[in-house]
């Protein structure tokens, strides 16, 4: 049974997650800002098998919250093994370019606060010489395009951060996992007209468990993804400046 | 907001409509636009346009998919409305329970279950799904939420379950259970030659065996009209029920270009089907899914009848006249030559259907599926129709696609009624279609 932490864990993807891991027994201990979902998450995974489910609502910009978050966690869970961080929201990157105010608030919800979090978590589990962290990163920190680089910039901050802390916490046994999922069919991307590329969230879910499973390093999902990712970040400058991506 | 082509099950009408969501029980009706309409849409499986709110907007459930609480020595089951049957089996089958009712597929959601009120192959003895709803929540588009059941806000309830959606949104349900044994049936098939070996059969079965259905073969002429195989079966009382379950699966991959559903293949099918057993009747020990569900193995079943689309005619008419009109329906069905591998007659029990829509009524019911071939099955339809009317029957909202209004009206007697329940935010194109310019 491994004991998880989930941050965001009302969003679609952490849930589809967090029900792979209820129904094979694992407890959870989960975090999000809206109360009323909570619950009903919560109360989900309990009837689908995980033995003990706790809760906290919390706004993941509140770095000042963190700590003690973190250490109920620990108390409810008897010492997590296993970390997913997966909050965020998708930029509106037109209002972004606008709005100086409303572009450090989604590069401080994508990234800073993970940032925060991942600093805290990983002394933790440096310490403890064992664990998984895995993070939500995205395809579109992989290289910054016009139509939502906003967003796409804070996801590369994270990528980088975490291959950073996998190189350093690798050496004491913690394994850091970055999840890089492409168009993922959820209440973040309702607006968008739905294509091929598209993923539902249980699918998304698969690869995640199977990734913190195996210890993989950094998964793109569906896999799919890695391929079409080499080629664009290939692409040369030059040719890149004419694209509309 | 976002707007997408919809389809139904049937994949007659394709239209765009504007999509809302719920995500959580605990949300919020959507605010629309003035003008507009809405209609709660579960996973779209009926066949017409009773899910369909053409020109309107839809308001999606199918992310209403948690389970809220399961009591494992009652057999009580709470959960969101979204929910799958399918995913209800496979939380409650390994735990020794078993929905008390379930129709031919299990990918409909809980919240469709309700409004189409639907029924399975033990309606002799348990009745329709909404008997087995011990409570639900109703949001309307004014925030309003309602919890009803039997003996709370009792007309709402009435008119929530077989309601069509349109008394406003199921948010969530209580299900009572029933237990079993094993994941498991005792069937028997048994063949039988013509419609009154079919009716003495039934008869016969139906005090024996808690699960009870026909297949027809549709082309059946002569002394040969109404031939085919009745099914029979009991959860088997004996084995495990957290035994492991298979789940194979095979898919229609893309829309086919054509029907694959022709005089030919059909009369392949059906002479090979009616013989497939030795014996005339055969025992056999079935998983469930096999006996309940066999095309929910074949997923997208329905792109085999290629890009026009099919429609399904599923009637019922009063057991008084049942043996008549049923021989009238199959020498019809059979002289036009239409038709499909999946003609299914049941005998319907007296049990009181809860909702005031509610289909099931005691009679016998005959369901078979059409390519839509224009002009040729409307007309088919017509000669149907009158036949079905002149005995007092009538055709059920979630398969239909077509019915002319009055016999919807005069099958439906408390349809006034149930008006007077719709939320006035809510709306169908098949509920225009049938009230409208009466």
């Amino acid at each position: 049974m491994k004991k998880v932490l989930i941050v965001g864990a009302t969003s679609a993807i952490a849930e589809a997650t967090a029900r792979k891991l209820a129904e094979r027994g694992d407890a959870l201990y989960l975090v999000a800002r809206n109360e009323a979902r909570l619950a009903a998450v919560a109360a989900d995974l309990l009837v689908r098998g995980s033995p003990r489910v706790g809760t906290e609502v919390l706004d993941a910009n509140d770095s000042g919250a963190h700590e003690a978050m973190l250490a109920r966690a620990e108390s409810f869970l008897a010492g997590y093994d296993t970390v997913l961080i997966a909050h965020g929201t998708l930029s509106d990157q037109k209002a972004c370019e606008a709005s100086v105010e409303l572009t450090l608030k989604e590069i401080n919800t994508n990234a800073l606060s993970v940032v925060a979090l991942l600093t805290r978590i990983a002394s933790r589990l440096e310490q403890r010489r064992a664990g998984t962290i895995a993070v939500i990163s995205s395809v579109a920190g992989d290289r910054g395009r016009s139509s939502n680089y906003v967003y796409g910039s804070a996801k590369a901050l994270v990528t980088a951060f975490l291959s950073g802390l996998r190189q350093r916490l690798g050496r004491c046994g913690v394994n850091v996992v970055t999840i890089k999922p492409g168009f993922v069919d959820t209440p973040m991307t309702a607006a968008f007209a739905k294509g091929p590329l598209w993923a539902q969230p249980e699918h998304i879910a698969r690869g995640i468990v199977r990734a913190i499973d195996r210890n993989s390093g950094t998964v793109y999902l569906p896999g799919f993804w890695r391929p079409i990712m080499l080629v664009i970040r290939a692409i040369p400058e030059s040719l890149f400046l004419r694209l509309s991506l | 907001m976002a707007s997408r082509v919809i389809s139904s099950w049937g994949n007659v009408i394709r239209a765009a409509h504007v999509v809302y969501g719920l995500h959580s029980r605990s949300d919020s009706f959507p605010a629309l636009s003035a003008a507009s309409t809405v209609l709660p849409f579960g996973n779209g499986r009926s066949y017409g346009d009773s899910c369909l709110n053409v020109g309107g907007a839809l308001l999606q459930t199918r992310t209403l998919d948690r389970f809220i609480s399961f009591d494992r020595e009652a057999g009580v089951l709470a959960c969101e409305a979204g929910v799958l049957l399918a995913d209800i089996l496979r939380l409650v089958v390994p735990a020794g329970w078993f929905l008390p009712v379930v129709p031919g597929t299990c990918y409909v959601t809980v919240g469709g279950a309700i409004a189409n009120d639907v029924h399975g192959k033990n309606h002799h003895q348990a009745g329709t799904f909404g008997r087995h709803v011990r409570q639900l929540e109703l949001l309307r588009s004014d925030g309003t939420r309602l919890l009803c059941s039997p003996t709370q806000n009792t007309d709402w309830f009435a008119a929530t379950v077989g309601g069509l959606g349109l008394t406003g949104a199921v948010t969530w349900a209580e299900l009572q259970l029933r237990p079993i044994r094993s994941p498991r049936l005792d069937v028997e098939s048994i063949r039988f030659a013509n419609l009154d070996e079919f009716f003495t059969l039934c008869a016969e079965a139906e005090r024996k065996y808690e699960y009870t259905v026909a297949w027809i073969d549709c082309l059946g002429r002569g002394k040969q009209l109404g031939r085919g195989l009745l099914q029979c079966a009991n959860h088997a009382r004996e084995g495990a029920a957290s035994d492991p379950v298979p789940d194979r699966k095979l898919s229609v991959p893309f829309p086919l270009p054509m029907s694959a559903v022709n005089a030919l293949s059909l009369r392949v099918f059906n002479t090979v089907h009616y013989h497939r057993q030795r014996g005339r009747r055969r025992l056999t020990s079935e998983y469930f899914q096999s006996f309940f569900f066999p095309l929910d193995r074949i997923l997208h079943w329905n792109r085999l009848y290629g890009p026009a689309g099919f429609y399904q005619y599923q009637c019922v008419v009063p057991t008084h006249l049942a043996r008549e009109a049923t021989t009238e329906l199959l020498q019809t069905i059979a002289s036009s030559g239409l038709g499909s591998f999946l003609a299914v007659l049941k005998c319907f029990g007296n049990i009181g259907s809860p909702g005031m829509l509610s289909f099931p009524r005691a009679g016998v019911t005959l369901a078979l599926d059409f390519p839509n071939r224009g002009a040729r099955v409307a007309r088919l339809f017509e000669s149907l129709d009158r036949i079905v009317s002149g005995a007092g029957g009538t055709l059920y909202p979630a398969k239909d696609g077509r019915m002319p209004g009055a016999l919807f009206r005069s099958g439906y007697a408390r349809w006034q009624e149930f008006s007077n329940y719709i939320d006035p935010a809510c709306s169908s194109s098949f509920w225009r279609r049938v009230t409208e310019h009466e």
